[in-house]
């Protein structure tokens, strides 16, 4: 049966939210406009921030323009306002109802729908089912819908009479362009407006062959989310990037509002927190992502400027130049002029990073594959209306924002501010400008040029060799800069610097004479994060003796220090343990021993449980494992026999964890089957053991993907994942059978093994067969020569009620079957039957990872430092709103 | 001359700089021959060629070498570029899983004596669910160095 209601509300959901937002952009425009007439610029008293450690301002105060509300009474109601809240309100209820029609399809599986079908499917956890909302385009950008309304709502309560309108026109033209994504509609026969997440099975496949023969078809289950994505942060980083995204552009609406009304001042002190918070969230996005991906993504590390960690970063990287000139830009026009460009070059590129990563233009340069839904052209026209409108509009106003008759000095804060900013927004330059290969071609293309470039073969290399020295110089001007900020520089004198400076050449020399660094580009990267630390460091303890709230700022850039010299040792120092040392070389021609044997050969094979040395550790695999999803830990894989189609299987031997016996023989159990996890135990030099578990998944939309397993440390990390394994998907496939005939103590070759035949004696234990009295069963011993010393075979011959049974013996270590299959008393000969078989194997690489701690704990810094930066400016903030109401 | 002015010329030829490295370092989708060429007049850049892997009338990969159990780290095979030239590849790495399933293939390094040496292998692989389209993954034999 086909569910057609719930769609048809959905998309009635979709077009009512398209159309009040429509309403609302026209109604606040018309109430800002009727708003602006009547509002009139006063001078007022307006207190200067008092910054701690700025005592000697305290007192002061300066003259601004700032906009005061208008001796308006309140009887004299602003009609177009009342219209337009109401209609942004009933564009949210719209949103929520979008949302809940479609989770309404998801959590009920109503595969008709392509979404459901696509995206989901009945092995789904809820959890999960929250997260495939965001597996597509359609649902991305209804949670960016879903997050502006959110924050719309809040300007409305927060923002005061004077802001709301023209701030809130801003918000609701984004939400057209964005519910015109999902809309939907199709215009003649070719213009499509936006992608509609409530289509039909059946509509959005008329071609399938299926819905010719019956109309009516319902897929039993859906494709699911991909299993790469099964993981938490699919549940989490998704939402956090995407407000991180809707937080960018508060600021802009306010930078707007500031040009339109002529108050190029008045708008930095309502937009700071939100920057803040901007910076807050999506710096948090971008780490969470790194993390994720270095904990399963198995990009090789946490960070592989790939265009999709680019397009974040870059717009992170302008928004927090922008805090920096927002800071200053009461006393600087420089700042102010530079705040007005970087905030709307902020949102700007937010929407030019929608534009890369969702319109297919990145191709294959990209490991993130979105598929084009045709959107290409609206997400550029939304691109191009908001930088003509912000350009046409700052360009008109630029006359209205006033100049500075001095330049600033090299002994004011805003200058080092200036640099930091001006830096921040170069080392992003660099980064789009490589980013945007792909879009130069296209550009090219357009003119009728044919442009063949390509992304740079060595992505990292190339991008590093830029980063790395601005961060250099960004570390080594948050020291200035802070001590600038907090009036240690007294006098034009650096003496306060003098003291840092020297404890950082201490510190840095031991670390570089005890450290071996011997790179001269990690050695300036070192002395200049630990300048960083230092200056940060003694700065924040001075403020936290004097007012906590005060110490953002010096929090925040203790912690990216921290975490470059986390990045530092953790990429520049990883070593690869895995190094094949077998001495199997294939070829002792040039090419492979150059650089001292390091051409690529940092994969390692490992038998089945054959131990390796490996650096310091040994190394053994232990077999495949399986994760069963009521059961900690992991099974072997040999245990469960996995239901074909399915996520359950049966037990083929009771299930034992810990002493608890979970499941007997032949019971089902739920598991993840697409998961075969290798068991690698690592010995260390004191004889201690662990196991790591990576994994290599069969994924139906990507293949055979490996995911890492990582040994967390306090000073590093061992990060392990295979390269290379036998498929798991296929049979274990046993060679023709091979017979022997020998005597005891002959001497025979079992799978290129020497073997011999030791003894055959009598027993009374056969596994799954009583021995009775009548009956007989003998075992043979079978000697085994391997690498690993000796194993002993030992398969046996039953006579059970006058019939004879051969169970077969089976070793995973050597690949080989044996049976013994005939004793004849005459000769004295014992004939096995042998098979063989590929015997497993992975190819495996280990990293160790040092001090990576360092670069989370210094993630965690700069976000509690941007906590609270937002917390203290926007306090700051309603304390001026409130005094001028 | 003001510092303002000393700062804006500072910028720019650090921009400047950073567009001329940008194009220094971009790679080109080039054809065999086109990589033979460059080869031979001394050019060492690492270079993109798009092509097919060389199959049998059954449809099955020919001509791949990988023997983990002599060398994890070696893998070869013949690719077809667009101009039906066909050249040996040897990648350093493990063979990639999808490796016979994949439909197209980009490779990246350059030509060394008689083989394109390659250090990074995308594969277009169709997708099970979309037909028609292509999705890419990756393979990198190169490990991430600061």
């Amino acid at each position: 049966m086909i569910h057609t209601t719930v769609g048809q509300l959905g998309h009635f959901f979709v077009i009512l939210s398209f159309v009040t937002s429509l309403v609302a952009t026209v109604a606040y425009f018309l109430s800002a406009l009727g708003r602006r007439t009547s509002v009139q610029t006063i001078s007022v008293e307006e207190p200067q921030l008092a910054y701690a450690g700025e005592s000697s301002f305290g007192g002061k105060t300066a003259r601004h323009k700032a906009a005061v509300q208008p001796a308006t009474p309140d009887n004299e109601k602003d009609d177009w306002k009342g219209l337009a809240r109401w209609a942004f309100y009933v564009h949210g209820a719209a949103v929520l109802g979008v949302i809940a029609c479609l989770f309404y399809i998801i959590f009920n599986h109503y595969f008709e729908y392509h979404y459901a079908w696509s995206h989901s499917s009945r092995a789904l956890p809820v959890y999960y089912m929250i997260a495939c909302f965001w597996e597509s385009q359609e649902g991305s950008f209804l949670l960016w819908l879903f997050w502006n309304v959110v924050l719309g709502n809040l300007l409305i309560r927060t923002a005061g009479k004077t802001w709301e309108a023209p701030i809130m026109t801003v918000f609701a033209l984004v939400q057209v362009f964005l519910a015109s994504m999902i809309m939907g509609v199709v215009f003649g026969d070719t213009f499509k407006l936006g992608s509609s997440p409530f289509l039909l099975l059946r509509e959005a496949m008329p071609d399938a062959p299926i819905f010719g023969t019956d109309p009516n078809f319902v897929p039993k289950d859906g494709n699911g989310l991909n299993p790469l994505l099964q993981n938490y942060w699919m549940v989490i980083h998704p939402p956090t990037t995407f407000l991180g995204y809707a937080l960018t552009l508060v600021p802009f609406a306010y930078c707007i509002a500031g040009l339109w009304r002529n108050e190029p001042f008045a708008w930095i002190r309502p937009a700071l927190p939100w920057t803040l918070a901007g910076g807050l969230i999506l710096g948090t996005a971008i780490m969470m992502g790194a993390y994720w991906a270095y904990e399963t993504l198995n990009f090789g590390g946490y960070w592989n400027w790939d265009p999709v960690e680019n397009s974040v970063y870059v717009p992170w990287l302008v928004l927090v130049a922008s805090v920096h000139t927002m800071l200053t830009a009461k006393r600087s026009s420089t700042a102010l002029k530079s705040s007005i460009i970087l905030t709307i070059a902020t949102f700007i590129l937010v929407l030019y990073s929608t534009f890369l990563t969702r319109s297919g233009i990145l191709g294959n340069a990209s490991v993130h594959s979105f598929t084009d839904l045709g959107l290409s052209g609206q997400l550029l026209v939304y691109l191009l209306v908001f930088v003509a409108l912000a350009v046409v509009l700052a360009a008109r106003k630029w006359k209205h924002i006033p100049t500075d008759d001095q330049e600033a000095s090299v002994y004011t804060k805003e200058f080092w501010l200036f640099i930091g900013a001006t830096v921040l927004c170069l080392a992003a330059f660099q980064v789009i400008a490589t980013t945007s290969i792909p879009v130069y071609n296209k550009i090219l293309e357009s003119f009728g040029k044919i442009s063949n470039l390509a992304l740079p073969a060595d992505q990292i290399a190339h991008y590093n060799k830029f980063q790395v020295w601005f961060f250099v110089v960004i570390a080594l001007l948050t020291g200035v800069g802070q001590y600038m900020w907090w009036r240690k520089v007294d006098n034009k004198k650096w003496d306060a610097l003098i003291t840092p400076a020297i404890i950082t050449l201490l510190i840095s020399a031991g670390v570089i004479a005890l450290g071996g660094i011997k790179n001269p580009v990690y050695m300036a990267l070192l002395v200049s994060a630990v300048f960083a630390v230092v200056t940060n460091g003694s700065i924040l303890i001075g403020v936290i003796r004097g007012n906590y709230r005060f110490s953002g700022g010096a929090i925040a850039h203790l912690g990216m220090a921290l975490m470059l010299i986390g990045i530092l040792y953790s990429a520049g120092y990883s070593t690869v343990i895995s190094v094949n040392t077998s001495g199997l070389l294939i070829s002792n021609q040039d090419e492979f021993t150059k650089n001292d044997n390091k051409e690529n050969k940092e994969n390692t094979l490992l038998w089945l449980n054959q131990p390796e040395r490996m650096g310091q550790y040994q190394l053994t695999y232990r077999g495949q494992r399986i994760e069963a999803r009521e059961i900690p830990g992991y099974i072997p894989r040999k245990d469960v026999m996995v239901i074909e189609g399915d996520f359950h299987g049966i037990a083929q031997k009771d299930i034992e964890k810990n002493g608890k016996v979970y499941y007997k023989k032949g019971d089902t159990l739920a598991l993840y089957p697409e998961n075969t996890y290798y068991e690698v135990e690592y010995r260390e030099p004191d004889g201690k053991v662990f196991s790591l578990y990576p994994r290599a998944q069969v994924n139906a939309k990507m293949g055979l993907l490996a995911s890492p397993d990582t040994r967390h440390k306090a000073d590093r990390d061992i990060y392990t994942y295979v390269n290379s394994v036998p498929d798991p998907e296929a049979e274990n496939k046993w060679e023709k059978t091979e017979t022997y005939s020998v005597a005891i103590k002959d001497t025979f070759f079992l799978n290129d093994y020497v073997a011999i035949l030791d003894d055959v004696v009598r027993t009374n234990e056969v596994d799954g067969l009583q021995i009775g009295p009548e009956d007989a069963a003998v075992r043979a011993h079978v000697r085994v020569m391997s690498k690993n010393g000796e194993q002993v075979l030992s398969p046996a011959f039953v006579i059970k009620n006058r019939m004879v049974a051969h169970p077969a013996e089976t070793s995973d270590e050597l690949g080989v079957r044996i049976q013994l299959n005939e004793i004849d008393p005459r000769t004295g000969k014992f004939t096995f039957a042998v098979n063989r078989t590929q015997r497993d194997y992975i190819v495996m690489k280990a990293f160790e990872k040092p001090l990576i701690n360092l670069l989370w704990i210094g993630t965690f810094l700069v976000i509690l430092g941007f906590g609270f930066s937002t917390i203290r400016r926007y306090r700051e903030f309603s304390k001026m709103r409130d005094k001028l109401v | 001359m003001k510092i303002s002015h000393i700062i804006g010329i500072i910028i720019i030829a650090i921009a400047i700089g950073i567009i001329a490295s940008t194009a220094g370092d971009a790679s080109v989708y080039v054809t065999f021959a086109k990589a033979q060429a460059m080869k031979q007049d001394g050019d060492d850049k690492m270079i993109h060629v798009v092509g097919k892997v060389q199959k049998d009338a059954q449809g099955r990969v020919t001509d791949i070498l990988y023997n983990p159990a002599i060398d994890p780290n070696h893998f070869e095979f013949t690719l077809v570029d667009n101009d039906n030239r066909a050249e040996r590849v040897v990648f350093n790495s493990p063979k990639p899983q999808d490796f016979e399933r994949s439909e197209q293939i980009v490779i990246i390094g350059n030509m060394q004596g008689d083989h394109f040496q390659c250090n990074k292998i995308l594969l277009k692989c169709p997708s099970k669910y979309q037909d028609g389209t292509l999705e890419t993954t990756e393979h990198e034999a190169k490990t991430a160095q600061l």
